[in-house]
């Protein structure tokens, strides 16, 4: 289980101190697929980098399986079984895609082993394993390639960040699948940053941040609704319609 | 001194060891394996040791006199391989040596060069190759030429290879010119004259660390029309080493050229990159790119999300850009 206490982030800005996240308090239970959404700048991915530990909070603790983890390094954060699918992914040059699904797992893996991940994420893993994870591959490949090293890590906590970023059409539905599939797993818990209203119906709880704050959680069949009318009115912080969830392809 | 004849009974009883050690480093012979396939020249502290010639490549003693062999592949030969390793196992051990590759036209070669230094002594050791290729009317040859440097001593190990290749009409060469570890100072220096319609193909990779020094002056004449050049060079820089790099690409004719530097530096390391091209012909086209940039933190921080320590990350991104 993952649990945040009071959890604050402050980065140094232009004009003095920024405050990105205010006092974040939660409890993820083991066996739950936890949607984040809200407005672009509201502090989301922030959040979920300090679940990482690629950021260190400015105060508050946090806690996996009952152990404080708030000052362990990303390496220690990892080994415990937190994982993190980067909205951005790094490009290697020179490192193919087979030893990163290779450094996900842990282990080396044939062709097929590689495809069992690959084609989860709509990639031929036949075309793909000897090629790098550099420039030369597009934007959605490599996010999908992203998707996959999380997928072959196969952790305790996955971490989304917006996985929907970049891919077409018909990769997002293999991929609302595939997070399908991960749900019937009891023992493994996902949270997932995304805007969209296919993944939101995949949550068993949506959480709302805006301004730095939880403005909305609970479980989907209570939040849902409200974010689909229009939860504006009823925010405590008013943000832009761009983030209200959005059909794949409405975008 | 006692102590210092004591090192040296040392080295010499562990002197099969080193060599096979340092043969498996830089021309991947495992000795234990039984035979080499094709012909094969083991240089070892200034003698030739081992040699065998095959009925299509022949290796021998160099008419001038100087240290050094010729390697004659008869025109025509195809798929034959050719072992050339040098080590040095004596500390303070200097050599200059001169190999001549004749490549007969239309042959398909791999010539596996390399020199390993292995220095527990205090002086400085050092191996200077000239190596000069005449390559045939339609010859294609991948060359591979790995230098490595060990041992306990404050020797230094100093490796400096002058490479000069000379390309008939549409032939073709691939070299790979590698500096693992542990070589004290280099200075290379290679240059080629491509011929009508000649390709050619130079992937450099090295590794500095500590406070070596490096430099690696390549220039490329393409003197031939249709002929085409690629020069790759890839490093890193760590501890306070030095690196410099100065290719060159020189159109005086219809032709392509490209060369591409990139640099991973680290710690107080310091590198230099200066590609430089010239165009005598108006068909001429040369491009040339270079960077030099410390380790992405967004690589390391992905691969720490994998479980990797940071010097674990660290490496395996080294390894993988210099593969």
């Amino acid at each position: 289980m993952l649990e945040l206490k009071n959890v604050s982030f402050h980065a140094a800005g232009a004009a003095g101190n920024v405050e990105i996240l205010n006092n974040i308090t939660f409890a993820l239970p083991t066996g739950r697929i936890l949607v984040i959404t809200g407005p672009n700048g509201g502090g989301k991915s922030t959040l979920a980098r300090l679940v990482m530990g690629i950021e260190q909070p400015t105060a508050g603790q946090i806690f996996w399986d009952g152990q404080d983890i708030t000052h362990a390094s990303i390496t220690e954060r990892a080994q415990k079984g937190i994982g993190y699918a980067f909205q951005l992914p790094a490009k290697f040059k020179g490192i193919k895609i087979r030893k990163l699904l290779e450094l996900a797992g842990g282990h080396e893996m044939d062709e097929m082993q590689c495809c069992a991940y690959l084609s989860r994420v709509g990639l031929c893993a036949q075309d793909y394993i000897d090629r790098e994870a550099d420039a030369s591959l597009s934007g959605g490949e490599l996010k999908r390639i992203e998707i996959a090293t999380l997928l072959a890590r196969n952790p305790q906590l996955s971490i989304y960040d917006e996985p929907e970023a970049g891919i077409d059409l018909w990769s997002f539905s293999m991929l609302v699948e595939t997070f399908k599939d991960l749900r019937q797993s009891a023992n493994q818990s996902i949270i997932i940053i995304s805007h969209q209203e296919r993944i939101l119906q995949l949550a068993d709880d949506i959480m709302v941040i805006a301004n730095g704050q939880i403005t909305q959680y609970g479980p989907r069949e209570e939040v849902l609704p409200g974010l689909q009318v229009d939860s504006l009115e009823d925010s405590a912080c008013p943000a832009p319609a761009a983030w209200r969830p959005v059909a794949m392809g409405a975008q | 001194m006692p102590t210092d004849s004591k090192t040296n009974q040392t080295a010499q009883i562990d002197i099969e060891a080193v060599s096979k050690r340092l043969l498996k480093a830089v021309a991947d012979i495992d000795l234990d394996a039984g035979k080499m396939e094709g012909a094969f020249n083991l240089r070892r502290d200034g003698d030739s040791v081992e040699r065998f010639s095959t009925k299509n490549i022949e290796i021998r003693a160099r008419a001038d006199g100087k240290p050094g062999i010729d390697v004659v592949v008869k025109p025509g030969t195809q798929g034959e391989s050719v072992h050339i390793p040098v080590i040095l196992t004596e500390s303070g051990m200097n050599e200059m040596v001169y190999n001549d590759f004749i490549i007969g036209d239309g042959a398909d070669v791999t010539i596996i060069a390399g020199c390993a230094i292995h220095n527990c002594g205090h002086d400085r050791s050092e191996h200077d190759g000239v190596h000069t290729f005449m390559i045939g009317k339609g010859a294609k040859v991948r060359y591979s030429e790995k230098h490595y440097g060990e041992g306990e001593g404050t020797g230094e190990r100093v490796l400096n290879p002058t490479t000069n290749v000379h390309m008939a009409e549409d032939s073709f060469i691939e070299m790979e010119l590698t500096q693992i570890e542990g070589v004290s100072s280099t200075i290379r220096d290679t240059v080629a004259h491509l011929g009508r319609g000649a390709r050619l193909s130079v992937v450099e990779k090295l590794l500095t660390h500590d406070s070596q020094t490096a430099v690696s002056n390549i220039d490329i004449h393409l003197d031939g029309e249709d002929s085409s050049a690629r020069i790759i060079s890839r490093s890193v820089a760590k501890d306070h080493s030095k690196q410099e790099f100065r290719p060159v690409a020189i159109g005086n004719a219809g032709c392509r050229a490209h060369i591409q530097c990139d640099s991973i530096i680290m710690d107080h390391a310091s590198v230099r990159s200066i590609p430089a091209i010239e165009a005598n012909h108006a068909d001429a086209q040369i491009v040339h790119e270079a960077a030099i940039g410390r380790i992405n933190n967004d690589q390391l921080i992905k691969l720490e999300t994998l479980g990797l320590t940071e010097e674990d990350a660290e490496q395996v991104i080294i390894n993988a850009f210099l593969e």
